[in-house]
């Protein structure tokens, strides 16, 4: 049975300028110690998927209007307010993006830290301060004894996530979501908290979500990954099937849009046009206006996903059909 | 990566922290850069050292009425009458130096000056069964219309005036505070009735009511703190909740609130003392308002009850009798726009040590 079961999760928000559905049916599901990628674009509905499930949507405008996210037997969609509390920092904690803004200004290193303990667990302050001290030696900041009492803007921004992670994993928590924690940093201390991140999920045997729209991220990091585009999942694979045999065309012009992959003096590859306005009902599929396989019945037909090779699904209706092979050459020759 | 269970971190009994300077610190450094503020800072701590002490020692009472001494100018040589009655007893009676000659009606102008100049040197003068001597009894600010010692009543005002300036605005911080940041952090239908009630409340006339309370209720000193921190918690409320509107939406209580604390905890540890700069400058500068409006209510009749004092008392009874005894009015006006420029000094100080981007070089 998987740790985390998420099902047909929308979540929309309901805004002056009409219902934007910034999570449109996503299902995925999370083992035990398995590292999940998902990745996207902006405004794909990565960040939102997460915060849905912690009950961490504004509400209004946000409102989750269908599905279950399930586990340890209890829906997080549907459960009380203080129950989720409970799972909140204690089972499942989360990284933000930008750790100089994660932090609050006015509280003492220390304090931010020991509080998830404190909130979760009958503990004194004492020891409560010699466990944060452990967790900050053990996210690699020297001298952490001395260092606990120090403000966050008396840390540097890799420092900052040091803490971050810290505290969320103080409480030895069954799954970590980290939401693009290596955005805001520079790449070297991104290796790092990379780095970290992995090792302390052998080490605590803990799941991770990994939300980034890097895919050189993904490829190093994650045992399998899901694909959002316009609020929905549309491709989900191991890793390296994932790159190995792209089933979806925005997969593959993601791929084909990677630096690194062009020769030198080679015009860099871009998707044309512009993600759709999530604010209006899209039929069919999402990424029909920028998809060079486009044919009409993509405009009318169903979209869903299928599992055309074990363990890989896919939304795109003509590889479901077997109309096209392999995606990655046909887009160069675009 | 050091583990927690393999090899644990050795952690010493006593841990020699580098205590991290806050944020309050850091203001307080350029607080103390800042000459202006400072000396608001020092007038308003001397001022109130002034009168939580000064009445003890000054030798009067606010209530001590000395009719034959009556107006006094500061500084004005007292002389004493010594009357010897028939059973041989001794009454003393004092006047000062300015209206002695009230005492030689009966006598030419001319005698009457030279009588007077004679006691201002030092000497002796008897008339009958009445001896005039100078005394050492000393009224720093001269008396009132009633022989009342000014020192003590300007330092006994001040009590009043001060500790209804700073628990009004107490007061007020505690309700402004509470209820903006419940209304601005619940969001919502509450933040809406809430903030409607703040606008029915700015919307009544206030010296109406307090007139009203003041009417039904009996001049109260209680009920003017109520009453004066019922209103001033209004502007509090609003200021709070818009901040805390802006705070709510920092990633750092998008935290707070994903390691699972309960709102009351993500409200009084992560949202308020990040507001506490904006409610300290705001409560400095509501003190001084407080104390004016306290002024005024006092100015209309409606401030504490005589025999006892404040300055806005004080300060109304001189302006009565200012062509007579101006040292009335200015003794005491001096002493109260001293603490208000003082406050608005410290006030402004404050507001710019605590946001150096804002500040005004």
């Amino acid at each position: 049975m998987p740790l985390l079961e998420v099902e047909n999760l929308r979540t929309y928000f309901h805004t002056r300028g009409g219902i934007i559905r910034a999570v449109d049916g996503v299902s995925f599901s999370l083992q035990e110690g398995e590292t999940v990628g998902i990745v996207g674009e902006s405004g794909s509905g990565k960040s939102v998927t997460c915060y849905s499930m912690l009950g961490l949507v504004p509400q209004p405008p946000g409102r989750i209007e269908s599905g279950t996210a399930r586990f340890d037997g209890i829906d997080l969609l549907h459960c009380s307010g203080e129950q989720l509390r409970q799972i909140r920092g204690k089972r499942i904690s989360m990284i933000f993006q930008d750790p100089m803004t994660s932090l609050n200004p006015y509280l003492r290193v220390s304090e931010q830290i020991m509080e998830p303990l404190l909130v979760h667990e009958k503990i004194s302050h004492r020891q409560a301060l010699l466990k944060a001290i452990v967790a900050l030696e053990e996210v690699g900041i020297q001298d952490a004894a001395r260092r606990i009492q120090l403000y966050p803007h008396q840390f540097s921004g890799g420092m900052r996530q040091r803490v971050m992670i810290a505290m969320a994993l103080i409480s030895r928590p069954e799954i970590l979501i980290a939401d693009e924690p290596t955005t805001a940093l520079d790449v070297t201390v991104q290796a790092q908290i990379l780095e970290l991140i992995r090792q302390s999920q052998q080490h605590l045997g803990m799941a991770v979500i990994f939300i980034t729209h890097d895919l050189g991220v993904v490829a190093s990091f994650c045992q399998s990954v899901n694909v959002m585009y316009a609020g929905r999942i549309v491709e989900s694979a191991p890793t390296e099937e994932l790159f190995a045999m792209p089933l979806h065309p925005y997969n593959a012009s993601l791929q084909q849009s990677i630096p690194a992959l062009h020769r030198k003096g080679d015009p860099l590859y871009t998707i044309p046009g512009a993600p759709p306005d999530l604010s209006h009902e899209i039929k069919g599929c999402p990424f029909i206006q920028r998809c060079a396989f486009a044919k009409e019945l993509c405009q009318t037909s169903e979209i869903d996903l299928d599992e055309p090779v074990p363990g890989h699904t896919t939304s795109c209706q003509r590889v479901l059909r077997g109309e096209l092979g392999d995606l990655r050459l046909k887009a160069q020759a675009v | 990566m050091a583990s927690a269970t393999d090899s644990p971190v050795i952690v010493p009994d006593e841990i020699e922290f580098v205590h991290g300077s806050s944020l309050w610190t850091d203001a307080w450094h350029r607080l103390r850069k800042n000459k202006l503020a400072l000396f608001g800072l020092g007038c308003v701590l001397t001022i109130t050292f002034l009168c939580l002490i000064g009445p003890l020692v000054t030798g009067y009472t606010y209530e001590q009425t000395d009719l034959t001494l009556k107006a006094s100018p500061p500084l004005d040589k007292i002389i004493k009458r010594t009357e010897t009655l028939k059973n041989d007893e001794k009454k003393v009676t004092f006047y000062s130096l300015t209206n002695i000659e009230d005492e030689f009606v009966e006598k030419p102008r001319d005698e009457r000056k030279r009588i007077a100049a004679g006691l201002a040197r030092g000497e002796e003068y008897s008339e009958g069964a009445f001896v005039y001597q100078s005394s050492n009894q000393k009224h720093l600010f001269g008396t009132d219309a009633l022989g009342r010692d000014l020192l003590t009543r300007v330092l006994v005002g001040g009590r009043i005036s001060l500790s209804v300036g700073f628990v009004a605005t107490l007061i007020s911080v505690a309700i402004g505070v509470v209820w903006g940041t419940t209304a601005g952090f619940a969001g919502g239908v509450v933040d809406n009735v809430m903030m409607r009630i703040v606008d029915v409340l700015y919307a009544l006339p206030f010296t109406v009511i307090v007139i009203l309370l003041m009417v039904f209720c009996g001049r109260n000193f209680i009920l003017l703190f109520v009453a004066i921190g019922a209103v001033e918690w209004l502007t509090m409320a609003r200021i709070v909740r818009g901040q805390i509107i802006s705070l709510k939406h920092q990633e750092f209580v998008e935290a707070a609130v994903s390691l699972g604390l309960s709102r009351a905890r993500i409200m009084f540890r992560h949202l308020i003392p990040n507001v506490t700069t904006v409610i300290v400058i705001y409560a400095t500068l509501t003190v001084p308002n407080v104390m004016l409006l306290e002024a005024v209510l006092s100015f209309l009749g409606l401030g504490v009850p005589p025999p006892m004092s404040s300055w806005g008392v004080l300060i109304s009874e001189g302006a009565s009798t200012m062509e007579t005894s101006p040292w009335l009015l200015w003794i005491p006006a001096a002493f109260f726009s001293l603490t208000l420029f003082s406050l608005n000094f410290l006030g402004d100080g404050l507001s710019d040590a605590c946001n150096p981007k804002s500040a005004k070089d």
